[in-house]
């Protein structure tokens, strides 16, 4: 009996989900829990799997191609079965009784290693895992030709990052050596200022509209667009901005260092911290509006904003308020390193009750962030530098780092929001706070 | 160096080694007075005489045998198959008794023979006479076989097979006798069972090719070479003792590697080249080794079926831009 292949809901927050490349080719055999495709969702790329065994009869929604939840995008039938009457239907989902489910796996999670391992350990290119339940093949199984993999290892190239252009999606030797050539992505640090190309104007030439080219929008670009658009349009935002000196916070991070070397806390996992201690002191700005009620939290789970090379994501620290700074660092670097990854499960990325966006490494002052529903704040943290400044009259020089937050009025007046600035602002002016059970 | 054909580049090599060594002797089907059923043994019965250069009778069984026995006391006969068709009869002295005979006699008797004639397709000559069976006689440890692919090639080769203490199995090729090529005079010139020789330098992908599939490798190469696409074409000369070494290195620089060859697919020695080359290079492969056999089908005779059962020009082109992923 023919089936039905229908876009799954593979993330929380999906409305439509684009094919990033077919696993099978039409007239291969599938059997029950075979990997069928890699759908690209608004936040990862996921493995869909067959909850039906045959042969895959017709790909409906091509590689590159998006489809909204629900609608067939591939027949999986007998080899000789007459689909026709499947091809001109394509029903809506819900409408076909035969539907083939698919069912979400994460794409390779933590428990492909191979990614993570220094790239001096060689690891030619991810094991197959063993399956769990002698049914399942491998989770993710990524395609890589043996030289592709070492020349990546012996490089340093993250191959979740590269897209392999030989049958199957198999990554090639000349995909990596595009991979080596590519400029490094801005997201992986404040890069070096490059000597800047000044094309001169032509004499007498003369300009007419610039040329452009049109990208079509990701799925996970679409979703940013598509749900800050629904934050700063319906919630009325306000901002609040404070400068805080440092001076102590850095000593406190160094001895923190000295003490835990492998901790390697940074100035931002310093200021989860302090955000988090200081949400459990001001309750109503860890909350979140909810058409008839606000949601207060018990907890405070930190959304760090990460760039990647496809766009933002907020990885979430979860209870920072009870995590000791190096729990968070760690917990931070690896979350962060997924995320470029793309490797982060749903369950890591959403739920967050306050998000911090740091852009001070790449040497921004303060800057204005825009919430991220139904978060009731965010606070925007510039970079940290010696300033000159003024106390009793005397200039003195210190470490300033300004912040802004931005608050959701319904549920965070500007007198909350300046209260709980200012007991951020004393926490990290005066560490020592933190252990006093500020 | 004169540019002479296969047929008379191996025709100097037995002159000359029969020249050289008394104890060198030739025999086989039509060989002295008929001058060879391919004229390779042209000359030599009135150079030489009938005692070194001997028409048997139509018994392959028997003369392999006769030959056996004749290098156990001492002499190193050369014994000419009209064709390695007609071997399949006398496998059992070539196997049992030829490869065999130096480990069970405990090192006490040294064969050195030759086994020669032309192997694999010829024009029409049908299922029965038209086999590449090399895999046959390299799957066995104690004998050697050769595959000459140029005439200079093919005299070097065939006078180290014959001056070499163990039982060389040296498969010519009938397509190819009338090929011409540049030879070395030299008496002494030689070339040692195996090393591989590398018929072209290129960078992009690597053809392991033999005896008849070289020619066409090299086409090949030259059609890739049009489109950009660089291929180097190794031959390994020697199937056993291989020079897998030679081709190792190679794929370690080009990453691809198309193995080219006459035969069946199933059980060949094409199949033996990858293995090793996935065994030893695995991590240099940017695509799996890639195949070209013969069909896997008895050779048709008719002309049209004869031609697209072997591997040509296309097939080779199409093989190596599949590993190059073009």
């Amino acid at each position: 009996m023919a089936t039905q292949v229908v876009m799954p809901k593979l993330s929380p927050t999906m409305e439509e989900g684009q094919v990033a490349r077919w696993l099978k080719k039409e007239g291969d055999k599938v059997s029950m829990g075979e990997p069928l495709a890699e759908i690209d969702t608004d936040k990862a790329t996921m493995e869909m799997q067959a909850l039906s065994a045959g042969v895959l009869r017709k790909v409906l929604v091509g590689e590159g191609e998006s489809a909204p939840l629900g609608q067939p995008i591939a027949i999986i039938g007998e080899p000789d079965e007459d689909i026709s009457e499947l091809l001109k239907s394509a029903p809506p989902a819900g409408a076909a009784k035969e539907t083939v489910e698919t069912e979400a796996k994460p794409p390779e999670s933590e428990k492909a290693p191979a990614q993570e391992k220094p790239a001096a350990e060689e690891e030619p290119s991810p094991k197959p895992e063993p399956s769990t339940d002698g049914r399942r093949p491998a989770v993710g199984r990524m395609l890589v030709s043996p030289i592709a993999a070492r020349m990546a290892a012996e490089a340093g190239v993250d191959l979740s990052s590269v897209q392999g252009s030989g049958p199957g999606g198999r990554i090639i030797k000349s995909d990596i050596e595009a991979a080596m050539k590519a400029p490094k992505a801005a997201a992986t640090g404040a890069p070096q200022l490059r000597p800047l190309a000044t094309p001169k104007a032509q004499p007498g030439a003369v300009y007419g509209p610039s040329a452009y080219r049109d990208e079509p929008l990701s799925e996970m670009r679409r979703t940013i667009a598509r749900r800050l658009v629904t934050s700063l349009g319906p919630i009325p935002h306000f901002f609040l901005t404070t400068e805080i000196e440092m001076d102590r916070a850095a000593d406190m991070r160094q001895q923190i260092n000295a003490l835990y070397p492998d901790a390697k806390v940074s100035i931002n996992d310093v200021i989860i911290k302090v955000v988090a201690v200081a949400l459990i002191q001001h309750p109503q700005v860890n909350a979140s509006f909810q058409d008839k009620t606000v949601r207060f939290y018990e907890h405070a789970d930190i959304g760090v904003a990460v760039a990647t090379e496809n766009g933002l994501i907020t990885p979430v620290i979860r209870a920072a308020d009870v995590k000791s700074m190096p729990e968070i660092a760690n917990e931070v670097r690896e979350l962060a390193g997924r995320a470029r990854g793309r490797k982060l499960k749903p369950e890591e990325y959403t739920g967050a009750t306050f998000s911090i966006s740091n852009l001070g490494m790449f040497g921004i002052d303060e800057f204005t962030a825009v919430i991220n529903p139904p978060e009731a704040a965010i606070l925007a943290v510039g970079a940290m530098s010696e300033k000159p400044v003024v106390k009793n009259g005397e200039i003195e020089i210190h470490k300033m780092m300004r912040v802004t937050m931005s608050c959701d009025h319904r549920v965070v007046d500007g007198a909350v929001g300046a209260q709980f600035l200012q007991t951020f602002k004393q926490i990290l002016e005066n560490p020592l706070y933190l252990f006093l059970g500020a | 160096m004169a540019v002479i054909t296969m047929r008379d580049a191996l025709n100097d090599a037995l002159r000359e080694e029969l020249a050289r060594d008394p104890n060198v002797f030739l025999m086989g089907e039509e060989v002295a007075e008929y001058q060879g059923a391919y004229k390779v043994t042209r000359g030599l019965l009135e150079e030489f005489g009938a005692k070194r250069v001997i028409d048997s009778p139509i018994t392959e069984l028997g003369f392999a045998g006769l030959g056996v026995g004749a290098a156990m006391a001492g002499l190193r006969p050369i014994i000419e198959f009209m064709t390695f068709n007609f071997s399949i009869l006398a496998t059992d002295q070539i196997i049992n008794s030829a490869a065999k005979m130096l480990y069970m006699s405990g090192g006490q008797f040294k064969i050195p023979i030759v086994f020669r004639g032309p192997s694999g397709s010829a024009y029409q000559v049908s299922s029965q006479h038209s086999q590449a069976i090399e895999s046959w006689y390299a799957y066995f440890p104690g004998l050697k076989v050769v595959m000459p692919s140029t005439p200079a090639d093919a005299k070097g080769l065939l006078k180290s097979a014959i001056r070499d203490d163990d039982p060389v199995i040296f498969m010519e090729q009938e397509r190819m006798y009338g090929m011409k090529g540049e030879v070395p005079e030299d008496e002494d010139f030689t070339i040692p069972l195996g090393v591989a020789d590398i018929k072209r330098k290129g960078t992009d992908a690597t053809i392991v090719a033999r005896s008849l599939m070289v020619p066409t490798a090299l086409k090949a190469a030259e059609e890739l070479e049009k489109e950009g696409i660089s291929c180097e074409v190794i031959d390994p000369r020697t199937i056993r003792p291989l020079d897998i070494e030679t081709i190792i290195e190679s794929v370690k620089k080009t990453n691809r590697v198309v193995v080219a060859e006459e035969s069946h697919p199933f059980c060949g020695v094409g199949a033996e080249i990858s293995a090793e080359i996935h065994e030893q290079a695995f991590d240099y492969l940017d695509a799996p080794v890639k195949r070209v056999s013969g069909v896997d089908v008895p050779m048709p005779y008719a002309k049209n079926l004869e031609a697209l059962a072997l591997p040509d020009v296309p097939q080779l082109v199409a093989a190596v831009k599949e590993v190059a992923y073009l």
